[in-house]
């Protein structure tokens, strides 16, 4: 069953420098029960999408296209229905936890909150048992309830917002890189949490990272983006593992798999820098920084097409067939 | 430098010009800054232009030439005082006292705050904590009583008047200089400077210096009128120097002269209102100097 | 190792912190360490571990409780003259590349500012332009009068580096040199230190929790827990045949290594986080975490485990060393040669 669903989204910013387009028609689905990871740099348009999804564009944003939850197109929804949706129907956990909670209050009433907001007819009493419970589920003992913010480690900060996140039943979670100021022990912890999470309430997650090895590991799909569109889509371990985007490659290489002698005193990357969204190149925007760039890049901009089973790829080289790494 | 085009000299000017014009900009949109601005102006023409417009003669006691505390009429468009001199020329020269005084003792101040609010966040430690405390000591003194006990102490004169002046108003621009100096302080690229090997001074005067300025630049703005303020008040309890004509002072010989039984209110008025305007005007400039450079007012920022 | 030219050395180094209610915070607790030219060697942990205490110790920006830091067998003293002296030697490159320039100078004026500082006053412009293009920002002169802002975050950190290389030192410290950097970016960056360690014999001691990284580039690591290093050698058998348990849980939780996926079946979650460095546990200070303790594999050992302090790994450059008493009962002593 399709869950969420963006149609040829568009975001446009206007800024001092002109009109910023941040996402150039982006085509997705996330299923319920299945996890969808979203990979790319920082003004990739990886963070738009998340905010795109709970209308938390600034005003200035010009949107067009359709996000569909459930089939209800959530651009097109009133203010009231909207609220009710952000909650029940799709809420997000974003990287700054400590930013994201409130400082004076204690965890067990912000995560109390949702739940007393959008389920009426529940009592205090109820709200903080809830409460209660989804802290014991992301692993932090009851007592908790009563501390601030503050007094809580980062892993611990990311597991309330998680709680809070869940605190009214999704159908959908998108995790804005949720992990990637936590330590890798402490990421392991958050990344079983989630994944356990999926599997267990069946909700639909849109996870954001620019690490595509972490990517690869707890999702079952993959999309890469470049320059504000998907280059990229697949099973999550196979876009990895054997990209068909010469920019996945590379996005891919800068983690190295320790073991792995070819990435053994050669760090993989890139030239060169991601592209100025005021004055993208002509043709493939990924061009200028591509090693294996034919003639015909610089004269037309690459479609998805589908360059082998369940994978589609923006590449002229790809869908030819060829090698998109020297 | 072989591909630049432009000595980098010149280049580094432009720069600087650029980064001004950006300031300016963000001033010249505030509309309560630029009227301060043309009302400063003015006032500071006319305060240089007085000995050009007002001959210094007509401030002698003994060639008043005018009736005594006659109203305001065509020879004297706003009245005399009671030995018979023009309240416009006093006025007008009396803003050049007042602006001398709040000026002088305001750069004082700002120079002893701004190095004891640097080097006590920047060194900290003892030293800093002593000049914290002394800077809190001063900041809850009553600064009147203060300035008139010293001005009891070190006798009546204009240089007094400036330091007692200066000495009872730095300590608000330590505590502001020093809290901003903690802020930059804790930035990486003086762990960087550390790390290259830089002492006190190098970080001082290359890098904190250079940040807390444009937020003095603003707080000295605002610290102009209170200092008038503070003379003119000085001056009307009669603390002021004998010998010279300013705001304060022809209000002290007003109110001694009975010019309120009498009724003279233009005699009140013109220096009463002058000081008004000026402390306006410094404030609007201040205020908007301070949206400018203080970046938690400016709020957001890209 | 140690009495090599030009090494820095660290023995016995100890850093404690006193914190409100008379507790001590031992953020570096007894650590021997070497980074000789041509070298690059990771020091890898959680944050909290105290490997950014050390890497400052390291710089004389912290004073040793404890122990002594060297360059070339001279042991560092903290008087001006002998720090300023240090610090030609010994540079520094810090993790946020934006908050490491003053965004007032420009890029000539934040690379000359050590040579400022040191009062190296011949052909100024000359070093600089030779700093930035050893750094990979070509031609030079191009950058000289851009403002930080007006360049991307990886030349931001080639300024940093170059602002460092203009000092000529033999040793760079590193601090999560691309952490804040574009995945794409990182492995410029990365490519850049290797560089100028194999063609310049610069050494690098680089901080990170990106075990990632160590593979990229380093020729040794060293893992730190708790102020100690627990793990060290050289780099392909430390991450490929972990002997610490904190190690292989380490390596274990990273996505996607096929290689360990087969030795270590299941990823090793270890529960809880890292404790306060003023309450560190005694005995083997990795106890109350470890997943071995837990399983009963290191029954035999535990009593030791409990109540022995283990010892401070030696600087051997090529051993593989590891600070575990069940590593030790059943491997006899904790140094391997190779």
């Amino acid at each position: 069953m399709t869950l969420l669903e963006f149609k040829d989204l568009r975001v446009t910013y206007t800024g001092s420098r002109g009109r910023l387009p941040a996402l150039r028609g982006v085509d997705l689905t996330v299923e319920a029960g299945r996890t969808l990871g979203i990979a790319g740099e920082s003004g990739c348009g990886k963070s738009t999408l998340a905010m795109a999804v709970l209308r938390l564009l600034p005003k200035t944003a010009e949107v067009s296209g359709e996000i569909l939850l459930d089939g209800e197109d959530l651009l097109a929804m009133g203010w009231g229905r909207l609220r009710a949706v952000r909650w029940t129907g799709a809420s997000i956990v974003f990287q700054g936890a400590m930013h994201s909670l409130n400082a004076v209050h204690r965890i067990g009433r912000q995560v109390a909150e949702p739940i007393l907001v959008h389920e009426k007819g529940t009592t205090p009493a109820q709200a903080a048992k809830r409460a209660e419970a989804l802290l014991e589920r992301v692993g932090l003992p009851a007592s908790r309830m009563r501390s601030y913010p503050h007094e809580l480690s980062g892993g611990q900060r990311q597991r309330v917002m998680i709680a809070m996140a869940l605190a009214c039943d999704p159908q959908l979670v998108i995790a804005d890189e949720a992990t990637t100021a936590l330590d890798v022990m402490v990421q392991a912890q958050v990344l079983q949490l989630i994944s356990g999470l999926v599997t267990e309430r069946g909700v639909g997650l849109m996870m954001i990272s620019h690490d595509l090895s972490v990517l690869s590991s707890v999702c079952d799909e993959a999309a890469v983006m470049y320059a504000g569109r998907v280059v990229e889509r697949g099973p999550a371990h196979e876009v990895f593992a054997n990209a068909r985007h010469p920019y996945s490659a590379a996005l891919g290489a800068a983690f190295p798999v320790i073991g792995d002698p070819a990435a053994r005193k050669n760090p993989g990357g890139l030239a060169g820098d991601p592209p100025d969204p005021v004055r993208l190149p002509e043709g493939c925007s990924f061009r200028p920084r591509c090693a294996v760039a034919v003639e015909r890049c610089g004269e037309d901009s690459p479609e998805l097409l589908e360059v082998g089973p369940k994978r589609v790829s923006a590449c002229f080289v790809a869908q030819e067939g060829m090698p998109v790494v020297l | 430098m072989t591909t630049t085009p432009i000595s980098p000299r010149a280049l580094r000017w432009a720069r600087r010009r650029q980064s001004f014009t950006r300031s300016w900009n963000a001033y010249r949109s505030q509309r309560t800054g630029m009227i301060g601005l043309v009302l400063l102006g003015a006032i500071v023409i006319l305060a240089l232009a007085a000995p050009l417009l007002i001959d210094q003669s007509q401030l002698s006691v003994t060639q008043a030439t005018g009736e005594r505390m006659a109203p305001p009429s065509a020879g004297y468009p706003l009245g005399t005082d009671e030995v018979g001199r023009s309240i416009l020329a006093l006025t007008l020269w009396g803003s050049r006292l007042s602006l001398l005084i709040g000026l002088t003792a305001t750069v004082v101040a700002i120079v002893i705050g701004t190095a004891l609010g640097v080097t006590s966040g920047h060194i900290g430690g003892w030293y800093g904590w002593v000049a914290l405390r002394v800077s809190d000591w001063f900041m809850v003194l009553p600064s009147l009583v203060v300035a008139i006990a010293l001005l009891a102490v070190l006798g009546r004169s204009m240089s007094t008047t400036i330091i007692v002046i200066a000495l009872v108003s730095w300590s608000g621009t330590t505590r502001l200089v020093r809290a901003q100096t903690l802020t930059v302080q804790a930035r990486p690229y003086l762990e960087r400077a550390r790390a290259l090997g830089a002492g006190h001074w190098h970080q001082m005067s290359k890098h904190i210096l250079p940040n807390v300025l444009p937020l003095v630049l603003a707080s000295a703005t605002l610290l102009v009128p209170s200092a008038i303020l503070m003379e003119s008040s000085l001056a009307w309890l009669g603390l002021g120097d004998p010998n010279v004509v300013s705001w304060g002072s022809i209000l002290n010989r007003a109110s001694n002269n009975g010019a309120v039984s009498a009724h003279a209110w233009w005699y009140l008025l013109p220096p009463g209102l002058a000081i008004l305007l000026v402390v306006l005007a410094f404030m609007m400039c201040g205020r908007a100097l301070e949206a400018v450079f203080n970046p938690r007012l400016r709020g957001e920022q890209g | 190792m140690s009495s090599e030219e030009k090494t820095l050395t660290a023995r016995g180094l100890r850093v404690e912190f006193g914190l409100p209610g008379g507790r001590v915070a031992r953020a570096v607790d007894g650590v021997d360490l070497d980074v000789a030219p041509g070298e690059i060697v990771a020091l890898a942990g959680e944050s909290g571990c105290g490997k950014t205490t050390l890497a400052r110790t390291l710089l004389g920006l912290e004073k040793a409780t404890g122990g002594t830091v060297a360059f070339d067998g001279v042991p560092l003293r903290y008087s001006t003259r002998a720090l300023k002296a240090y610090r030609r030697q010994v540079q520094l490159v810090l993790q946020d590349p934006s908050g490491a320039l003053n965004p007032r100078h420009t890029v000539y004026d934040a690379v000359a500012e050590g040579l400022r500082i040191h009062g190296i006053t011949d052909d100024e412009p000359g070093r600089v332009a030779d700093a930035l293009s050893r750094a990979g920002l070509r031609p030079p002169e191009q950058f000289f009068l851009a403002y930080p802002h007006e360049l991307s975050g990886g030349q931001r950190q080639r300024v940093v580096i170059a602002g460092a290389l203009v000092l000529e030192p033999s040793i760079l410290v590193a601090d999560e040199p691309v952490a804040s950097l574009d995945a794409s970016v990182r492995g410029e960056i990365l490519s850049l230190l290797l560089r100028l360690k194999e063609e310049q014999g610069l050494g690098a001691l680089v901080i990170t929790h990106d075990l990632g990284l160590a593979w990229s580039i380093a020729d040794r690591i060293a893992i730190m827990y708790l102020g100690r290093i627990v793990e060290q050698g050289p780099v392909e058998q430390v991450l490929t045949a972990p002997r610490h348990p904190y190690t292989r849980a380490l390596v274990s939780v990273l996505p996607a290594s096929p290689v360990l996926r087969e030795a270590v079946a299941e990823p090793i979650v270890l529960a809880g986080e890292l404790p306060d460095a003023s309450k560190i546990p005694g005995g083997c200070r990795f106890r109350p975490r470890c997943q071995e303790v837990a399983s009963g594999n290191a029954l035999p050992v535990l009593h030791q485990c409990t109540g022995e302090d283990l010892k401070v790994l030696g600087p051997e450059a090529d051993s593989h060393q590891v600070a575990c008493h069940l590593d030790r009962s059943l491997h006899g002593d904790a140094r391997i040669g190779v």
